[in-house]
């Protein structure tokens, strides 16, 4: 694992950025834990301050500190992708090797789902979800929601590569060696597939996340909760960006590009190592 | 049978599926929770001072029967399939009596023509770019405006409408930043109009073309740069043929086979991104109805609107995936 990343950084610069990146989101993240103030504490300080000394990055018009609030934000933020991607991962690894291994009818009727769930318009559903549980919309919930929707085409990933390893001489050598298809699955398929689940688990992520903005800008979400937006959803509603007050809305878009880029090159780098042509062209170059 | 005949039923049968699935989570999603659309509406009269008792239960007895919601569950979910398949889906509450379908059908056409028009034009540029930087490969104007392209690819789509609406809205006011039309706009078909719904679709169309046209950019880029090492291309390199035209007959030609399978995908996503689209441009498609329904409680629009978007997904999913195997060769129909 070490290995890979010394061997990462040092030799893909898109890694080694995306790293540095995600450094600075990580570090945002533990400062959370620090912050003098509470998370939903509001009219505390002077509203609409500019950034200056002693609020760094200003303060919003309902009386809190901008750069306390973007670490929690931020930290929810992540934990939301984070258990989205967790749980997301769990579903698409048991479907696709399952339906890889198993083949047949059991293959044939979890593509089917699988292939349902890839094309069912996702936002109009995430809405329906939110109309009907109003106020019952926890994070847990919405993180739940969002993990049996974006499983699905990780799931056809995971499969088209358990295809390949079931014809392997090693899967047969077990199966006559007596072990059941579970521990096939998880002893000698899973880590096969590993490298693709991490992969996948930035694109998962950068996903999630963005739903969860997207939904909590329009309202759509547990507006109690902050996060990164949440805080944008508060600056629209008192119109921030009309009365002047740029920095309430500039924070939290700076820190989503980082955040997301950091994901992005990433996932891109990732790729690239788990596809040898590639690795190989870099090598070469 | 012919293969392909067969295949074409087994890809229908799986359009039926992915309908059946969605339009069951989407009832199901509305008929196991508290909230009772019914008594909600009672509520909201009651509260604007109708308070005879009778004239309540004549009331909650008449909505029942409008909303479809007598009887058990199961009888309720078969009474909804067969509403759904005669295109009745009740009268919507919020623009009471006035039919469900008739909203939808009103706010339709203006989501259908802004979402082709920017997928073509997004699948349309992202590939000439993507082909053109995956066959020239030193070229720096090319790198740079890949590079541009591909930066915007990870920002979430409402950060970057936001960014527009600033540039365009405030900054430099030259295109109209809110709604389909003019406000005040004579509606009968003439040349003015056309230019101002033009005008008005600008940059909801722009800001999805920015966001949609880095990943075919990308996949473009990769296919083109793994054919210029086939034998092919090397030996009309070789031969001395025009590099434009290796580039349109030899190469594109043969990479876009793949991309236009993926177009399938796209259009599936298509509602996905209107939704947000139309929010932040208040553009008069279906996407805006949708929030104003939530808003309004409208549980009969709601549930119309999620029930369309999932036929509507599936058979654009269906047609080009039956379409493809007639463009693309190498597809293997079993």
């Amino acid at each position: 694992m070490f290995t890979i990343i010394r061997d990462l950084s040092r030799h893909n610069m898109e890694f080694l950025c995306g790293l540095l990146l995600f450094a600075v989101i990580v570090g945002l993240v533990i400062l959370s834990y620090f912050s003098p103030y509470g998370a939903t504490d509001i009219y505390l300080l002077p509203p609409d301050m500019p950034p200056d000394g002693e609020y760094w990055l200003g303060t919003t018009s309902r009386g809190q500190d901008v750069f306390w609030q973007l670490t929690i934000g931020l930290r929810n933020t992540l934990y939301f992708g984070i258990g989205v991607a967790f749980l997301s991962r769990i579903i698409s690894l048991v479907v696709g090797l399952v339906a890889g291994y198993a083949g047949g009818a059991v293959d044939r009727v979890l593509m089917a789902i699988n292939d349902s769930v890839m094309v069912i318009p996702q936002f109009p559903l995430l809405i329906l979800f939110y109309f009907v549980l109003k106020d019952n919309m926890t994070w847990m919930a919405l993180i739940v929601i969002m993990a049996s929707l974006g499983w699905s085409y990780d799931a056809r990933l995971i499969r088209s590569v358990a295809l390949g390893l079931k014809t392997r001489p090693f899967t047969t050598q077990s199966v006559y060696s007596g072990m059941t298809m579970r521990k096939i699955l998880v002893e000698e398929h899973l880590p096969y597939v590993l490298p693709i689940v991490f992969a996948t688990t930035m694109n998962n992520m950068i996903w999630s996340i963005g739903m969860e903005i997207t939904l909590s800008v329009l309202g759509f979400t547990d507006i109690e909760t902050p996060t990164m937006g949440m805080m944008i959803y508060w600056a629209n509603a008192h119109s921030a960006l009309i009365s002047g007050i740029w920095w309430w809305v500039a924070a939290p878009v700076a820190v989503i590009v980082i955040l997301f880029l950091a994901l992005f090159l990433l996932s891109m780098s990732m790729n690239e190592y788990n596809d040898p042509r590639s690795r190989l062209n870099r090598m070469g170059s | 049978m012919t293969p392909y005949l067969i295949f074409v039923l087994k890809r229908f049968g799986q359009f039926l599926l992915v309908v059946f699935l969605g339009v069951t989570i989407t009832f199901f999603v509305t008929h196991l929770t508290p909230i009772d659309p019914v008594e909600e509406s009672i509520g909201a009269i009651t509260q604007m001072g109708q308070s005879d008792p009778n004239a309540i239960e004549l009331m909650r007895q008449s909505l029942r029967e409008l909303y479809g919601m007598q009887g058990s569950i199961w009888q309720q979910y078969l009474h909804f399939w067969l509403r759904l398949a005669t295109g009745d889906l009740g009268p919507s509450l919020s623009a009471f009596p006035t039919p469900v379908s008739t909203i939808i059908l009103r706010s339709l056409p203006w989501t259908i023509g802004l979402m082709t028009v920017s997928t073509l034009i997004t699948f349309v540029l992202g590939n000439a770019i993507g082909a053109l930087a995956g066959y020239y490969r030193k070229d720096m104007v090319l790198k740079a405006v890949s590079l541009v392209f591909i930066a915007m690819l990870p920002i979430p789509y409402y950060i970057l409408a936001f960014v527009l609406l600033i540039v365009f809205g405030f900054i430099w006011p030259v295109l109209p930043i809110n709604g389909g039309y003019e406000m005040n706009a004579n509606l009968d078909l003439s040349f003015a109009l056309v230019t101002d719904i033009l005008k008005h679709s600008i940059l909801p169309a722009l800001s999805l073309i920015l966001v949609g046209a880095g990943s075919w950019l990308i996949g473009m880029r990769a296919l083109v740069s793994n054919i210029i090492t086939d034998d092919y291309v090397v030996f009309a390199e070789l031969g001395g043929v025009p590099k434009g035209k290796i580039l349109r007959s030899y190469i594109a030609r043969n990479a876009m086979v793949p991309q236009f399978t993926g177009l399938a995908m796209s259009l599936g996503a298509i509602f996905n991104g209107t939704v947000i689209t139309e929010i932040v441009f208040g553009y008069p498609g279906i996407g805006n109805l949708l929030i104003e329904a939530v808003h309004a409680g409208d549980y009969s629009l709601v549930l119309g609107l999620s029930a369309l978007s999932i036929v509507g997904v599936a058979a654009a999913v269906f047609i080009i995936d039956v379409l493809s195997p007639l463009i693309d060769p190498r597809i293997k129909v079993e």
